[in-house]
């Protein structure tokens, strides 16, 4: 079952989320503050980041770009809807996934297990990587290079290229995305896809702002290629 | 909780016979904003007919009086002369009866050059007898009249005259009788019979009065025309208030509630901008008295909200460990451990839907709008309901149509309409979409027995309740007043109408 580290401030939303969790069998870490979660972060070594947004002293935004300079952990920001300019903001930082407070202690473990699927293989016949341009895939280690040099990938950042790469030159709308890559419903918040593939682009291309790889086909969405 | 949120009467849905309607943008009457409008009989126009009026009666009459007496001293003054000249002409004359024609023709002749104060024509008349000073015995100007006067008795040895006019030329036209004075009458003079006539043209004297005329009317018109000047200087101190006002009004009536006139002088129109600017300001402050309070009320029901969710947000993490272990439990520990869990759940709708009308209040509600393909959207919402029985839920829906809205607010938009009418109605509930003209068009139809015509215009109201008595239902009370405002943020309306066959219509209408 994975390590969970829950950074949240009050102490009823943290004692809650943390007692469902771990009567659904996760071993959760809690922190009150920012500054306490990243102290915990070296010791725990969790497998996924609960974060909340609004914190005391150092917020959430803070720490998740903290964590984003050394690591590629998974994480999933606690907001409250209507929050939607820290949505964004916390999304352009490097999380993965957002939830909207209060939410049921089912809907945050059926985040937690989509954030940490690993992307399941189409065919099994593969090779093991793939180039696209300069970019070679690896779809069994999960490692993605750009001109021989690893590129560290978020998790829903490298879910994100395999799924597209998976049907090159193929159109995905934002809605198909949100269902497969990120497993919400097709109504879900198109914005986790936009930042998502802002922030690939700013590390797999080589101008992001004329994209080679991910390309935008306004009104309909992304597809991969064609190079 | 009914307390924190009222309803806002600016956004109450218009009501009609057949159903409630919601438009768009909140229904504001706006009046097309109007430039400087040509006013054909405004007050400029009347101020200045006025004036032109005044001095045109001014001019006219000193022009008619000033003609009358002059052209009166003019005539009289040349009759008189004539008159009294032709009498002296004839007077000395030795007349011997009866007449012999030629010396008459000679006196005649000498009298014609005599005229005074300008050349006449002169005739003797006796009998039958016609002579003249001229080529024609007599003249056609000298009337009856003037020759029955001329022939009277007693005679008027002083002689009478007339003025006719005759193609258009005026003549005087003198008659002096020729008289004998004898001692049997005492002085008195006889008539002789014989009748001198003179004929002169009065075109000089028509010429002079015509002058005057038109000397009058010179003067008129560039006293009609200096006349104009006061009139639009008096209409310009009239008409610059009253345009201020207008433009203050209108100003006033799209909002700007600190208009204010500049209010100088001590006249009418200064007193009316000065109340018309204290009416202002008092009209501004109640406004500003009753927004603020509107806006601790909406930021009240936010807070109250949002201070809500944080305790609600540990609460629901932990339901379904109640829920879990309620089995364990005795009875009525279990039940009242169960009301708890499901309680807890509904508050956490309501506090949500509460979040959501306050953002919409607060304006603070936000679009995020992608192209998506519209039947998908639907059907999408649906399956995640788990409305998939055809028993409860019949889709209808116009493949292909590529639309381009909030799939989250669409999805809520659809969820609640047909939730409502799984509620309130009865199944099985139809959903159609379709495209018509260059709208996307939602109908969730239902075959319960409608919404009675009283409450129809109420459909949208927040926490409307149908039955004053009824006690809660498993929605919010806010979820049509949500669906409205998901609408409105797109820019469609949403309708609520009875069904001629039975049953309640919602007919939701977005722009693709």
């Amino acid at each position: 079952m994975p390590r969970v580290l829950l950074i949240e401030d009050d102490p009823s939303v943290r004692e809650g989320v943390e007692l469902g969790l771990r009567r659904r069998g996760h071993e959760v870490r809690t922190a009150p503050t920012g500054e306490a979660g990243l102290a915990a972060l070296g010791e725990f070594r969790p497998d996924l980041l609960l974060l909340d947004l609004m914190l005391p002293g150092m917020n959430g935004v803070q720490v998740c770009r903290r964590v984003r300079e050394s690591s590629q952990l998974p994480i999933i920001m606690l907001t409250a809807r209507g929050d939607d300019f820290d949505v964004v903001v916390g999304l352009e930082a490097g999380a993965d996934d957002y939830i909207v407070k209060p939410a049921r202690t089912e809907v945050i473990e059926a985040r937690i297990r989509a954030v940490l699927r690993r992307i399941e293989e189409p065919g099994s016949g593969r090779s093991a990587v793939e180039f696209h341009g300069e970019l070679a895939i690896d779809r069994a280690g999960l490692t993605v290079a750009k001109s021989g040099e690893r590129v560290a990938l978020a998790p829903s950042e490298l879910k994100l290229l395999l799924h597209l790469t998976a049907a090159p030159e193929q159109v995905f709308s934002r809605q198909q995305l949100l269902e497969h890559v990120w497993e919400h419903s097709y109504h879900g918040d198109a914005r986790l896809v936009d930042a998502c593939v802002r922030r690939l682009r700013n590390k797999i291309e080589d101008t992001p702002g004329e994209p080679r790889y991910i390309q935008t086909l306004r009104g309909f969405g992304y597809r991969f290629g064609p190079l | 909780m009914k307390a924190c949120v009222s309803p806002e009467p600016g956004t109450e849905p218009g009501t009609e016979p057949a159903g409630a309607d919601a438009s768009g943008p909140a229904p504001r009457r706006r009046r097309r904003a109007r430039g400087p409008r040509l006013h054909p009989f405004g007050l400029r126009t009347r101020l200045v007919l006025a004036f032109l009026l005044v001095a045109a009666v001014g001019c006219g009459t000193t022009a008619a009086l000033t003609y009358r007496a002059a052209r009166n001293a003019i005539l009289e003054q040349t009759q008189d002369t004539a008159v009294s000249a032709f009498r002296d002409q004839v007077d000395p004359l030795v007349i011997s009866l009866p007449v012999d024609t030629r010396q008459l023709r000679d006196s005649l002749l000498v009298i014609a050059r005599q005229g005074k104060p300008r050349p006449w024509r002169v005739y003797a008349e006796y009998g039958t007898v016609r002579v003249s000073s001229t080529d024609r015995p007599t003249s056609s100007v000298i009337t009856p009249e003037l020759r029955a006067r001329a022939q009277a008795r007693p005679a008027t040895p002083h002689g009478s005259f007339q003025r006719v006019v005759k193609n258009g030329k005026p003549y005087l036209t003198m008659a002096v009788p020729a008289v004998f004075r004898t001692h049997a009458t005492k002085g008195t003079a006889q008539p002789t019979g014989l009748v001198f006539y003179a004929v002169m043209e009065l075109d000089e004297e028509d010429a002079n009065i015509e002058a005057m005329v038109s000397a009058a009317r010179d003067g008129a018109l560039p006293a009609l025309a200096v006349a104009l000047i006061p009139a639009l200087i008096a209409s310009r101190g009239v008409l610059r208030p009253v345009r201020e006002l207008r433009r203050a009004a209108h100003s006033m009536g799209r909002g700007r509630l600190d208009t204010r006139i500049h209010a100088k002088g001590s006249d009418e129109l200064a007193d009316l901008a000065r109340t018309f600017n204290e009416s202002a300001a008092e009209l501004e402050r109640s406004v500003a008295e009753l927004r603020d309070a509107e806006a601790r009320a909406r930021r009240f029901a936010s807070d109250v909200s949002h201070e809500l969710r944080t305790p609600l947000a540990g609460m629901l993490a932990v339901t379904e460990v109640l829920d879990e272990d309620a089995g364990s439990l005795d009875s009525d520990t279990a039940r009242a451990v169960r009301l708890i869990s499901a309680e807890t759940g509904k508050l956490a709708v309501l506090v949500e839907d509460l979040m959501e009308i306050s953002r919409f209040d607060a304006r603070a509600a936000e679009l995020h709008p992608d192209e998506v393909d519209a039947a998908d959207c639907v059907r999408k919402t649906l399956q995640h309901r788990h409305w998939t029985d055809p028993a409860q839920v019949v889709p209808y829906l116009e493949e292909g149509i590529r639309a381009r809205l909030d799939p989250r607010r669409f999805d809520v938009v659809v969820a609640n309409l047909v939730g409502n009418a799984l509620r309130h109605g009865a199944a099985p509930v139809t959903v159609r979409l379709y495209a018509e003209g260059d709208e996307l068009v939602t109908e969730v139809a239902d075959r319960g027995p409608g919404i009675h015509p009283d409450v129809l215009p109420h459909v949208f109201d927040r926490f409307y309740k149908a039955d004053q008595a009824r006690t809660r239902s498993a929605g919010s009370g806010l979820g049509l007043a949500i669906t409205l405002e998901n609408v409105r943020l797109h820019g469609g309306t949403v309708r609520a109408a009875n069904h001629p066959s039975g049953g309640a219509v919602f007919t939701v209408r977005m722009p693709l």
